[in-house]
């Protein structure tokens, strides 16, 4: 497709739901519901908070309650077109799916997934990147239309049934034969981008390395630097811990709602229970918990680490702990200084 | 049109009924809780060892261990300790009030390695709640099993819970009962004196490899009774143990209950010795 079809293209897929992708707001962008097509920037910028928000939401109801029960919130869903998301975040809900997926599957996440289709763009590495390292640069299903920028056209694949259809709503705008140019294009694309990745990390053999550096002295380093501050969870797009409470309302004594929010194994009480016993009071052992997940498995059944190497930790840690510095000094003798 | 969460929603609490309550000892008390839909109450059925996540609305929502034994079916019953919000709230209910439980969840003692074998239980405190959830099973399915001991050991005579009903579990010739408290308090205490472990003295000789063990009490405890059962040589894969922490789901997502890769809430509350040394944060 041309390049100059883009944005009529873009706005004709409000047919298919309500357009969502990444926008400026207050100078961060953000994947936010977008009220006019002209709000969407699509960059190789990544979004601060991961597309994560819009399938487990920061903070939801999960149900109202009164004097008959609970009830289950269905205001969640829409019919979505969620545009401009990267190879990184698309691998993220994928790792997502096998957590939340898993039988019994999460409704709410489940209901988000199924009504949003997504439309990937590629981008190019920035200095933090690391989705090479960890295998997650390219993306082969997971979309229902991914778009690759190339020199004046892009090169769109199709990745699903209701992708399909979309292009077929404005199928003068595409053009069905590719050439061995067109090929060739792609491919000095990919050598291009694979040449501009300046960070990388022996994320193959991590899992053996953190099974094998439990008692490593570096988590006590980590653990004195930590500011439990948990920003690290909320920008990775595969911590997908959460809390969950009740919430009376205000004046009645019998209703109310259940609310379910974000949470992170680097706080403190994650790991508290009533009567006191913490399970995890030291921030090394939390930091371990993190890494373990990241690094080594998201979970027996949940499949390999979550990491997709998007690079946020590194970009938004304040001390600077990421699955850079981690895996690094875990694999260096002594401790870093 | 029904959504996704109203379809099938592993979350959503069903009404139950306290049908029975009675004090155990200070702060512990017995509850009986059945379904309100009377369908769900004849049908419901679970396993020795596992937990549901009991909520009061308004208050929030938390794991108890289940107490009865599913050869005794059509009321659930749970030992509760008061101890944080949802317990105090707990307790100021009374008979025929409503609660919510979702659940049965976790995987329950390992039944099927068990039968044919000499049954050690040992229970420290409040860990008996669980314990009599198994130990009734065994005592209901007395032939599938051999030699019953059932250890448990509390701080003071005041504190046993269920004191009444394991005294009289005493007149049983299929059971050895062995009971401790490690202070008298000046109460009257016909039965042994001492920690949980030195009850392991009064055991007759077993075939290590035909005993399997399973052991509920305060973390300090566990790593006391099991260098006695690796003392007896026991297989470390015979002894198995339940464990608490902190869940919000109960279902393998909300990640509160993680441990190395595994999950209390789906790959627990039961773990074996085992286990325990492989994911080094179990106990």
């Amino acid at each position: 497709m041309d390049v100059k079809y883009l944005d009529e293209f873009l706005a004709s897929l409000g047919e298919f739901g309500t357009l969502y992708g990444p926008t400026r707001r207050d100078g961060v962008l953000t994947y936010e519901r977008l009220d006019n097509i002209k709000e969407l920037e699509i960059t190789t910028e990544r979004p601060l908070i991961p597309v994560k928000k819009l399938f487990h939401p920061k903070r939801f109801d999960m149900f109202t309650y009164d004097e008959n029960g609970f009830t289950p919130n269905c205001s969640l869903f829409e019919k979505r077109v969620l545009i401009g998301v990267h190879p990184c975040d698309i691998h993220s809900l994928l790792k997502l799916d096998r957590l939340y997926l898993a039988d019994p599957a999460d409704p709410y996440y489940k209901g988000l997934r199924e009504c949003t289709a997504i439309v990937g763009f590629s981008c190019l590495p920035d200095e933090n990147c690391l989705c090479k390292s960890t295998g997650t640069d390219i993306i082969e299903q997971g979309f229902d239309l991914f778009f690759v920028k190339l020199n004046g056209f892009y090169l769109v694949w199709v990745g699903s049934s209701l992708g399909h259809d979309m292009v077929l709503e404005k199928e003068e705008f595409f053009d069905s034969d590719v050439t061995p140019r067109d090929i060739q294009e792609y491919i000095d694309w990919r050598e291009m981008r694979d040449g501009m990745f300046q960070k990388s990390f022996d994320f193959k053999n991590m899992p053996d390395v953190i099974e094998l550096s439990y008692n490593s002295a570096d988590w006590e380093y980590f653990g004195e630097k930590c500011l439990s501050c948990g920003q690290c969870s909320m920008v990775c797009p595969t911590c997908s811990c959460f809390h969950v409470h009740d919430i009376p309302d205000i004046g009645s004594e019998n209703t109310g709602r259940r609310e379910r929010m974000w949470d992170s194994c680097m706080f403190v009480d994650f790991s508290l229970v009533a009567g006191g016993h913490n399970f995890r009071k030291q921030r090394a052992d939390r930091l371990k918990l993190w890494y373990t997940h990241k690094l080594k498995t998201l979970g027996r059944e949940y499949g390999n680490p979550g990491c997709v190497g998007c690079g946020r930790c590194l970009t938004n840690c304040p001390v600077d702990i990421n699955v850079l510095t981690v895996s690094e000094a875990l694999l260096s003798e002594g401790v870093p200084k | 049109m029904t959504c996704e969460c109203e379809r099938e929603n592993p979350y959503l609490p069903e009404p139950a009924r306290i049908v029975r309550h009675y004090d155990l000892v200070k702060d512990h008390r017995f509850y009986q809780i059945r379904h309100i839909d009377m369908q769900r109450a004849m049908t419901f059925t679970y396993e020795p060892g596992q937990f549901i996540m009991l909520s009061i609305p308004g208050i929030g929502e938390a794991p108890f261990s289940i107490s009865s034994t599913p050869s005794r079916p059509g009321i659930l019953e749970m030992g509760i300790r008061r101890v944080g919000s949802l317990t105090e709230a707990l307790f100021k209910l009374k008979d025929n009030d409503t609660i919510y439980i979702r659940g049965p969840y976790g995987n329950g003692f390992k039944i099927e390695q068990m039968r044919g074998k000499d049954i050690i239980i040992v229970a420290g405190g409040l860990g008996v709640i669980p314990l009599r959830s198994i130990l009734y099973y065994v005592l209901d399915n007395r032939d599938q099993f051999g030699d019953l001991y059932f250890l448990y050991g509390t701080r003071t005579p005041s504190d046993k819970l269920f004191r009444q009903e394991f005294l009289q579990l005493k007149q049983r010739d299929d059971i050895e009962c062995l009971f401790t408290v490690d202070d008298t308090a000046g109460e009257e205490w016909t039965e042994h004196v001492g920690v949980v472990t030195e009850l392991f003295k009064e055991l007759p000789p077993l075939d290590p490899h035909n005993v399997n063990a399973v052991i509920c009490g305060p973390p300090v405890m566990y790593k006391y009774v099991i260098e006695e059962l690796l003392k007896m040589k026991v297989p470390k894969n015979q002894i198995q143990m339940t464990l608490e922490r902190r869940m919000k789901c109960g279902v393998g997502k909300c990640g509160h209950c993680a441990l190395d890769h595994l999950y209390t809430c789906i790959h627990g509350p039961v773990f074996t010795y085992w286990d325990t040394l492989q994911f080094r944060e179990l106990i």
